[in-house]
């Protein structure tokens, strides 16, 4: 390092700078996201290289996952952990920093990345290895962990564009005309939606004069009612669109089921999940103050997912299709969560998002083995693979259970903090809707599964012979693709089995997004002077 | 000056909205990069304006000059000027290919994904 | 885009615009200029290359795929961040190191290693899609 008589000591301004130590253990906030990227520039680098491909994708995200994994440690352990970008005091760096909700969000995403990227190898063709589908994974893995690890708004406006180039790749990966009709689609309403989400960036900037979320908690208060509104309306709406909540839920079911199945899985597990957090970490932990005002708008969004969700669901024709609209029923259950904004709800909205996000991921698997298993795409069609793939058919049975919130599995629990929660803060519209949504889903979700395995034939056909397009999953699909995925649910399984630490994590989640003194004072920790 | 820009970022949106609006894809593109524009200025003008003095530390100074710009959020217009770059390059290409194969500028015409005839449900059990 | 004229001055053109990117990269942090500026420069030097002697002379000219190059950058920026892991300081905190060669003053910097990679990225993303919108199939 320079002496000082250089004049390049400017830069160095003392009162600007953190002038204690970083320990290398703190750096655990970067790693998921700086993996990732370095993951995704070397696996460019190793574009010609198709056999390295996957392995060098595996490595890195289980990199990234036991890096989670450490991370969830010390969370747990001692508190939010912050780190700011290049030594300079908050708020003026850009702040990473993670509480017990980004802690277990990041994990559940770097569980579903590892298992979609074995996935993948049954269905890519060497082109779609050489236009880089692990690349852009990492990619996509960079951007939801950065917007789940980061403590500044500009910064995760910069990680959804990051993760929609990365998803852009990865929807016309393969180029099929369907594919490019889906694309426009979710191109066009999620570009609106990040511009929406910059321009109430500007406004937010404007009224407070900081991007970073442990300085609007202070500062976020002064607001006045009326411009707070109007933000806060914004930010519903930019994220709402994001999260595909009615009525801004479009996009989704135009779009998810037209690219690989893989691609569906991570979009479908992760996507929406980002944009749920953010609302709550914007509405719920910044301006809590606009969160409330906000309440029956928030609590109308949610009961019209919920409903809807699963209506829509029953309607389909096509498997992913129908999935897409189970995945709009999820997220309704979030915003009930968010909308109650009390301990039970906010708990049970982190809780449900973490379960979300590793169910769904499964559930569009099992999807894409079915219709490798039938060749087709068209339930109707499907009909009687109960006789040819038992395993397969209790999986789907499993995710039954699993997404409609039955016991013994990992469903049941968070509904039953976000029914409790609306008990005690009497919202029984809310309540009825909780419970309607998991009596729908059940319906719809078991509906598939009657047509899928249990009946014989083809719709219509009165005939009690198989359809002759069954056949068994190869050797490739079979250790790729259906192993992951029963591993996939049995993670999901054994939390189910053993929720407690969810319970306890997603209480100090909840505790942390009520009350952020714990991670206003991880991010401040160095700035003395301020008071 | 805030006043004349605020008027012009009106103007902008009010024109990308129009084109958003429409049916025809290139109208839509054009709609997005006008609301590009508009976010840029808006992130511009809520920054403050101040006439002339720009944001640079002298050599051998520790703090720029008294009323000088508030370089926040020109580095916010640069980072939303790439990324909306990058976007708007794909949308580009993805419609121009979204033209040519599906021979559609037409929204109304894409009804790949979501067929407008869609086969009723599986009715019996 | 055929005439002797700008066959014969693109390659002394693009290699002095590559030259002048160069320049513009390493006057930034305290000037005008930088990666993202430089690299512009460099790719359009690529383009002009390309639209005078062909896309394919231009892939054979620049040996990797220009794709590989923005990957390259991609890393070259995270390890530019990865540096202070040994000085005990946070993510990307520009380290400078003064050298003083007879008299005039040589400041290295991790700052100026992230530039250098940004330089690449934009190089290697730019100019991918500058070649593959001149190749006449359309490519991408």
């Amino acid at each position: 390092m320079a002496t000082a008589t250089t004049s390049y000591d400017a830069l160095n301004l003392p009162p600007a700078l953190i002038d204690a130590a970083t320990p290398a253990a703190d750096w655990v906030v970067v790693w998921p996201v700086a993996l990732a990227l370095t993951g995704a520039g070397l696996l460019v680098m190793l574009r010609n290289y198709r056999h390295m491909q996957l392995a060098f994708a595996v490595a890195v995200i289980t990199a990234i996952l036991l890096s989670n994994l450490y991370l969830l440690a010390r969370v747990i352990e001692s508190g939010p952990l912050a780190m700011t970008m290049g030594r300079w005091l908050p708020p003026f760096g850009i702040t990473f920093a993670a509480d017990m909700t980004s802690a277990i969000f990041s994990l559940a995403a770097s569980i579903a990345a590892l298992v979609v990227a074995f996935y993948a190898q049954t269905e890519l063709t060497d082109r779609e290895h050489k236009f880089g589908f692990y690349p852009m994974l990492l990619l996509l893995l960079c951007g939801v962990s950065g917007s789940f690890l980061t403590g500044d708004i500009f910064n995760l406006y910069v990680w959804f564009e990051v993760m929609l180039i990365a998803s852009f790749g990865m929807l016309i990966l393969g180029g099929r005309k369907l594919q490019l009709d889906g694309a426009i689609k979710y191109g066009f309403l999620n570009f609106l939606a990040t511009t929406l989400f910059l321009i109430t960036v500007a406004y937010l900037y404007g009224l407070t004069g900081t991007l970073n979320f442990a300085d609007l908690v202070d500062k976020g208060a002064d607001i006045p009612t009326g411009p707070l509104i109007t933000v806060s309306l914004l930010f519903l709406l930019a994220f709402g669109v994001k999260a595909a909540a009615f009525p801004g839920n479009a996009w989704l079911p135009a779009s998810y089921h037209t690219p690989a199945v893989s691609v569906s899985a991570i979009f479908g597990g992760l996507l929406t999940k980002v944009g749920a957090y953010a609302v709550i970490r914007v509405l719920t932990m910044a301006l809590p103050e606009g969160g409330a005002q906000l309440q029956p708008v928030i609590v109308l969004i949610a009961i019209g997912s919920l409903i809807l969700g699963p209506l829509g669901a029953m309607a389909q024709t096509n498997l992913r299709r129908a999935i897409g609209f189970l995945v709009i029923g999820g997220i309704g259950a979030i915003f009930a969560g968010f909308a109650l904004a009390s301990h039970h709800g906010i708990g049970g909205a982190i809780f449900y998002a973490f379960h979300s996000m590793l169910a769904i991921t499964a559930f569009y698997l099992l999807a894409g083995l079915i219709e490798r298993s039938t060749g087709t795409t068209d339930t109707r069609k499907m009909g009687g693979l109960y006789a040819a793939n038992a395993p397969l058919s209790i999986l789907f049975l499993i995710m039954i259970f699993l997404i409609s919130g039955l016991p013994p599995f990992l469903g049941l629990w968070p509904k039953i903090l976000l029914v409790e929660g609306g008990v005690r803060a009497e919202n029984w519209w809310l309540v009825a809707a909780i419970l309607i949504n998991s009596f729908l889903t059940l319906i719809a979700a078991s509906r598939l599964w009657a047509h899928i395995f249990w009946r014989n034939g083809v719709e219509g056909e009165r005939s009690e012979q198989a359809p002759v397009g069954l056949q068994k999953l190869d050797r490739t699909e079979n250790w790729f693709g259906f192993l992951p995925t029963m591993i996939l649910m049995a993670i999901i399984l054994v939390f189910g089995l053993f929720p407690n630490w969810l319970f306890e994590a997603s209480g100090i989640a909840a505790r942390d997004m009520l009350l952020p003194d714990r991670y206003v004072d991880a991010v401040f920790a160095h700035a003395e002077d301020r008071q | 000056m805030e006043v004349a820009l605020a008027g012009l970022i009106g103007l902008f949106v009010a024109a990308a909205v129009y084109l958003l609006l429409s049916k025809a894809i290139i109208r839509m593109l054009l709609g997005v990069a006008i609301l590009g524009n508009a976010v840029n200025l808006l992130i511009f003008t809520v920054g403050r304006l101040t006439p002339e003095i720009p944001p640079i530390v002298a050599a051998g100074e520790y703090l720029p000059i008294e009323g000088s710009a508030n370089p926040l959020p020109q580095a916010l217009i640069l980072t939303a000027i790439v990324i909306g770059f990058a976007l708007l390059s794909f949308l580009l290409v993805l419609g121009y290919r979204a033209y040519q194969e599906l021979d559609a500028d037409n929204t109304d015409n894409m009804r790949l994904a979501e067929p407008e005839d869609a086969p009723r449900p599986p009715l019996s059990y | 885009m055929n005439t002797v004229i700008f066959r014969t001055a693109a390659p002394i053109l693009a290699a002095l615009m590559l030259v002048f990117s160069v320049f513009v990269l390493l006057r930034g942090h305290n000037e005008p200029g930088g990666g993202f500026i430089g690299g512009l420069i460099g790719a359009s030097a690529l383009a002009i290359y390309g639209i005078a002697m062909g896309v394919e002379e231009t892939r054979k000219a620049l040996k990797v795929h220009p794709i590989t190059l923005a990957g390259f950058g991609v890393v070259m920026a995270a390890i530019s961040g990865f540096i202070s892991l040994a000085f005990d300081v946070p993510f990307l905190t520009g380290l400078w190191w003064i050298f003083d060669f007879d008299g005039s003053e040589v400041a290295l910097s991790t700052p100026l290693i992230f530039d250098l990679g940004v330089y690449a990225v934009v190089v290697g993303a730019v100019g991918t899609i500058a070649l593959a919108l001149e190749a006449d199939e359309g490519g991408d």
